[in-house]
């Protein structure tokens, strides 16, 4: 275990990514700045996965839910505001808004209470339980957004202009870069400050010692409650992002494929690695475009890759790069 | 000798079209789910390109594993990295509403080979947009006008709960304007139909019209063949392509199918199409590949007039003006840039082979346009 | 509804439940033995499908092709457990989830490149392919009914393996207690790779079963594997009763909500509304029966281990 270590590799990796932005943008390569963005965002969803997995023990196989109720929270509020159509004219009329800010608070709104609610019914079951109900949750949301017409049901709804954010011209591929990283910043300084304090303490001894958390008198249930509601607020930050980054939502975004890859990006880079997420985001971003584009069989790689991860190397990336994981 | 030479060079500027490289974005879906009709419209598109040979025109393929937010990822780095200047090749509406229209506001052509979704051809429409096959609804359109003419009262109709779905028992029931017996929606992916031919059995229907693309199709048709359900089936021709009979057997000779080509038409285009499509691949083209060729045929055709790069409005008019060798025979726009077309209705029945294929039967509509051409403002 | 349509609506259900829980055996019967969760069980599902497709087009007979679908999944299920799997046994689900999720990939890939990405024809024997008359006036498929009696005898047999043989003894030892039965002298490699083989060969006989009613191709074995999950959380997950209770129960409850919810709608709505609103509901409800059972028993309605 070797703290100073893992610290110097998150912030290489960090510096990377901005670099390669700023690398892409000076070189007159929007489209590999783009590529960062998507690195920036997935990484971010699965930072907060990771706040539920990796630190609190909770093997959620429905953050799909999450990051994909952000995305819509974002698209439909974008579409009433494109359209001038009110979101809710009783009681009282809500307009759309095309600004970050807001939508965001919505999406992390919207977020928060359904982790409250999948939360507090899942964490009655652990172990594999837990895997498949949070499934479960998930794939609920997913029929009910493939068959509900008003958004635009399986096709999916459109945003036609990406939302503003004031000061800067989102619609420039850097801005909108270092909207999203400093995202990810945010996230990962919030996630650092929590876990180094009190409730993190009280969130890992959730995960290795729920008894002996007991007898310290504090009831497990209500700091695994919190710490998913956290992770699922962050995850559904994300949605949002990459709901604009794309333009579009469509449920896809719920799917369980996408809870899946959630949990490729946070092993891949190493559980209970703070940065780990963002270099699974990254590695798996880079392989889907690159191996991707020379090859249709891209699939067969990525899962024997995967195999490879799990089977011999089980630091993943932050272990590779900052010793052995701190929890084994 | 003054006007000698401005004729010479407006000839040099005339040709220059031809000399300047044109990249095309061929985005489709080539693996995972559905991939067979990716790869049929992609192997016809370059069928036609190969026909041409030009060396003029480069063609970027990329498989969108029929993932949305994929197909959009690639779409922004053909535009944005390989600064392609028309784009073509998507099969599922989905997919499609998450590419065009940021595409074409990014003064890209799209030309679709396939997907038609009507967000597109009504207020969505688009000057640069441009669709080869159909507007979505016009195959279910042109079965609930055939199903009337034939004097049929009383069919039970069937979709998936999507839009796609919703899209076609509308459009079948705008045409068909008769009562059904029974219209019922089925949950997306499914692949059991016991529940729903049950009722289809008890509704006292005259007719069977569904709609279930792809392997949903391939396991209704074959369960409702087992249930020994003597109803006659109609339905659009997405279920009933020559790849998907090969999985259903003859499980679906006798039903009828609506399609705006058919690889027996006769027209000499379409039959030069097919025996070189048989002859390089060798299987039998689908609607699919057929669209997939006239797609290629109407871009390359528009090349000739006008360079998208230097002249986009010359190649806008082009595309539009739609003057290539359709394999459908007569072939233009309307002024949604959706095509005014002829669609047929096909049997399937027992090939010399032995195995099922389509056979042309009759006409259903003649000079079809969709509904949703009177809401574009373009 | 009349009656006879009723009983034939509750025939399907039993038969989608019985096709359930011959995939969900496996399922169950791995993690409780094992304590393995296979995400790639799908996978083996389609493996069946597959060979059995491939082998009945090239022999021209079902019934080959159907033991060659069981016995080629089965194979690939105890190359996968010798190669992948046993390294899982004692890591937590985290590793297992994302392993056997990355096997998916590889299989469904796999699957693309060896058969090609148009789906495959299979169909049910011509023994077997017409329909009988039910009591009532309905007439139900031949081959449907087939299926019934092949899922109730597996079920049997299976419940007689385990509970008659010396396998079956060292299987429950297993469940109960891992350290014992290697105390015993039994060869535990050679056991759970029985087990998986024995789990893999039920998928792979489903997936061929099932193939000759649906399409057979790559992806078909992910909506059958997440049925599969419902089904033995339902259950309580390591217990075969539970699998074979709560797969008839999914099989049930999500064919009559097929039926009943849009009819149910239509009293006050319009009928292509009301088939709609049906529809999406009937497509979450088996959904809302798991968390609905795991909020009143957490550990479902057989739990395996005390």
């Amino acid at each position: 275990m070797d703290k100073t270590r893992e610290m110097v590799a998150s912030v290489v990796l960090l510096a990377a990514l901005a670099g390669a932005a700023l690398w892409a943008d000076a070189a007159g390569e929007p489209f590999y700045v783009n590529l960062a963005s998507r690195v920036a965002i997935l990484g971010l969803a699965g930072v907060g996965l990771n706040l539920a997995l990796g630190f609190g023990g909770m093997v959620s196989f429905g953050h799909a839910a999450f990051f994909g109720l952000g995305g819509y929270a974002c698209g439909i509020i974008a579409w009433h505001a494109g359209n001038y159509e009110p979101i809710l004219t009783w009681p009282f009329e809500v307009e759309g808004t095309d600004r970050m800010p807001p939508i965001w608070g919505v999406a992390a709104l919207v977020c928060g209470l359904a982790a409250a609610a999948i939360g507090a019914l899942s964490l009655r079951t652990s172990g594999v339980y837990f895997i498949m109900i949070t499934l479960a949750f998930a794939q609920m949301i997913y029929w009910f957004a493939i068959s509900w017409p008003a958004y635009g049901g399986e096709d999916g709804l459109s945003i036609y202009v990406r939302n503003g954010f004031p000061g800067l011209d989102t619609y420039d591929a850097l801005s909108f870069f270092g909207i999203a990283f400093g995202a990810l910043l945010v996230a990962l300084a919030v996630s650092g400050r929590l876990l180094g304090s009190r409730f993190g303490a009280a969130l890992t001894m959730a995960r290795l010692n729920p008894v002996r958390l007991a007898t310290a008198g504090i009831d497990p249930f209500p700091v695994r409650l919190t710490g998913f509601v956290i992770s699922a607020v962050i995850t559904g930050w994300a949605g949002a992002l990459y709901a604009d980054l794309n333009g579009f939502v469509s449920p896809t975004m719920l799917s369980w494929h996408l809870s899946g890859e959630l949990i490729v990006f946070v092993i891949l880079g190493g559980v209970g690695r703070l940065v780990g997420p963002v270099a699974g985001a990254a590695a798996y971003v880079l392989l889907e475009t690159f191996v991707g584009g020379a090859t249709e069989r891209w699939p067969l790689i990525l899962g024997l890759a995967l195999l490879g991860v799990v089977l011999f190397a089980r630091g993943g990336i932050m272990g590779a790069l900052a010793g052995r994981a701190r929890h084994d | 000798m003054k006007t000698l030479v401005a004729a010479a060079v407006a000839a040099v500027i005339a040709a220059a079209p031809a000399i300047a490289e044109t990249k095309i974005g061929l985005i489709t879906t080539l693996s995972g789910g559905g991939s067979h009709l990716g790869i049929d419209t992609r192997d016809a598109f370059m069928l036609a390109v190969e026909q041409a040979g030009r060396d003029d025109v480069t063609v970027i393929e990329k498989d969108d594993a029929r993932k949305p937010d994929v197909a959009k990822s690639l779409a922004d780095e053909l535009i944005q990295k390989d600064k392609v200047q028309v784009m073509t090749g998507i099969i599922f509406s989905n997919l499609a509403m998450a590419v065009v229209p940021g595409a074409v506001r990014q003064g890209v052509f799209y030309v679709s080979p396939n997907a038609g979704p009507s967000a597109l051809a009504g207020k969505g429409c688009h000057e640069n947009y441009f669709n080869v096959a159909y507007q979505n609804d016009n195959l279910h359109e042109a079965m609930g006008a055939y199903m009337k003419a034939e004097g049929l009262t009383a069919p039970f109709i069937l979709a998936p709960n999507y839009p796609a779905g919703k899209d076609s028992l509308t459009g079948f029931k705008r045409m068909f304007e008769g009562d059904v017996a029974g219209e019922t929606y089925t949950k997306l992916g499914q692949t059991d139909y016991a529940a729903e031919i049950a009722q289809i059995r008890a509704s006292g229907a005259d007719s069977v019209f569904f709609f279930l693309p792809g392997g949903m199709g391939i396991a209704f048709m074959k369960q409702y063949t087992a249930a020994a359900v003597d109803i006659p089936v109609y339905g659009p021709a997405f279920s009933f392509d020559e790849i998907i009979l090969g999985a259903v057997g003859d499980a679906a000779i006798g039903v009828k199918n609506s399609a705006e080509w058919t690889h027996d038409l006769d027209v000499p285009a379409s039959k030069a199409f097919v025996a070189a499509f048989k002859e390089k691949y060798g299987r039998v083209p689908t609607i699919y590949a057929g669209q997939g060729y006239d797609t290629a045929k109407l871009i390359l055709a528009a090349l000739d007039k006008a360079d998208p790069a230097t002249d986009p409005d010359g190649f806008r008019a082009a595309l539009a003006a739609a003057e290539f060798e359709s394999i459908r025979g007569a072939f233009r726009f309307g002024p949604n840039h959706h095509p005014i077309q002829d669609i047929y209705v096909r049997e399937v029945v027992a090939g010399p082979d032995g195995k099922p294929t389509n056979k042309l039967v009759g006409v259903a509509l003649k000079d079809h346009q969709d509904a949703y051409a009177a809401d574009c403002k373009m | 509804m009349t009656l006879a349509l009723l009983v034939e609506q509750i025939l399907n259900g039993v038969q989608l439940g019985v096709m359930l829980f011959l995939t969900a055996a496996g399922l169950t019967l791995v993690f409780g033995v094992m304590g393995l969760i296979n995400l790639a069980h799908g996978s083996l599902f389609m493996t069946g499908a597959f060979v059995c497709a491939w082998v009945a087009g090239t022999t021209g007979s079902f019934w080959l092709g159907l033991g060659a679908g069981a016995l080629a999944a089965a194979a690939a299920g105890a190359v996968v457990e010798m190669l992948v799997l046993r390294r899982l046994y004692d890591r937590d689900h985290l590793d297992q989830v994302l392993a056997t999720f990355a096997l998916i990939l590889v299989f469904s890939e796999g699957a693309r490149w060896i058969f090609g990405p148009q789906p495959l024809w299979l169909d049910a024997p011509a023994a077997l392919s017409g329909a009988v008359s039910l009591p009532g006036g309905a007439a139900y498929p031949i081959y449907r009914l087939a299926i019934i009696g092949a899922g109730i005898g597996a079920a049997l047999l299976l419940w007689a393996l385990i509970s008659r043989t010396r396998l079956g003894m060292r299987i429950r030892a297993g469940e109960s207690d891992r350290e014992m039965i290697g105390a015993l002298g039994v060869d535990i490699r050679t056991l759970y790779t029985l087990v998986f083989a024995l789990g893999a060969g039920l998928a792979g006989f489903a997936g061929a079963m099932v193939g000759a009613l649906q399409s057979v191709q790559v992806g078909m074995g992910e909506p059958v594997l997440i049925l599969a999950f419902v089904v033995i959380v339902i259950g309580g997950i390591g217990s075969v009763k539970g699998a074979f209770v709560g797969a008839l129960l999914v099989g049930v409850v999500d064919t009559m909500g097929r039926v009943l919810l849009p009819m149910g709608f239509s009293n006050f709505m319009p009928p292509s509304e009301a088939s709609g609103v049906g529809a999406a509901l009937a497509s979450m409800l088996i959904y809302v029966l798991m968390a609905g059972v795991l909020v009143w028993r957490p550990q479902g309605l057989f739990p395996a281990h005390g």
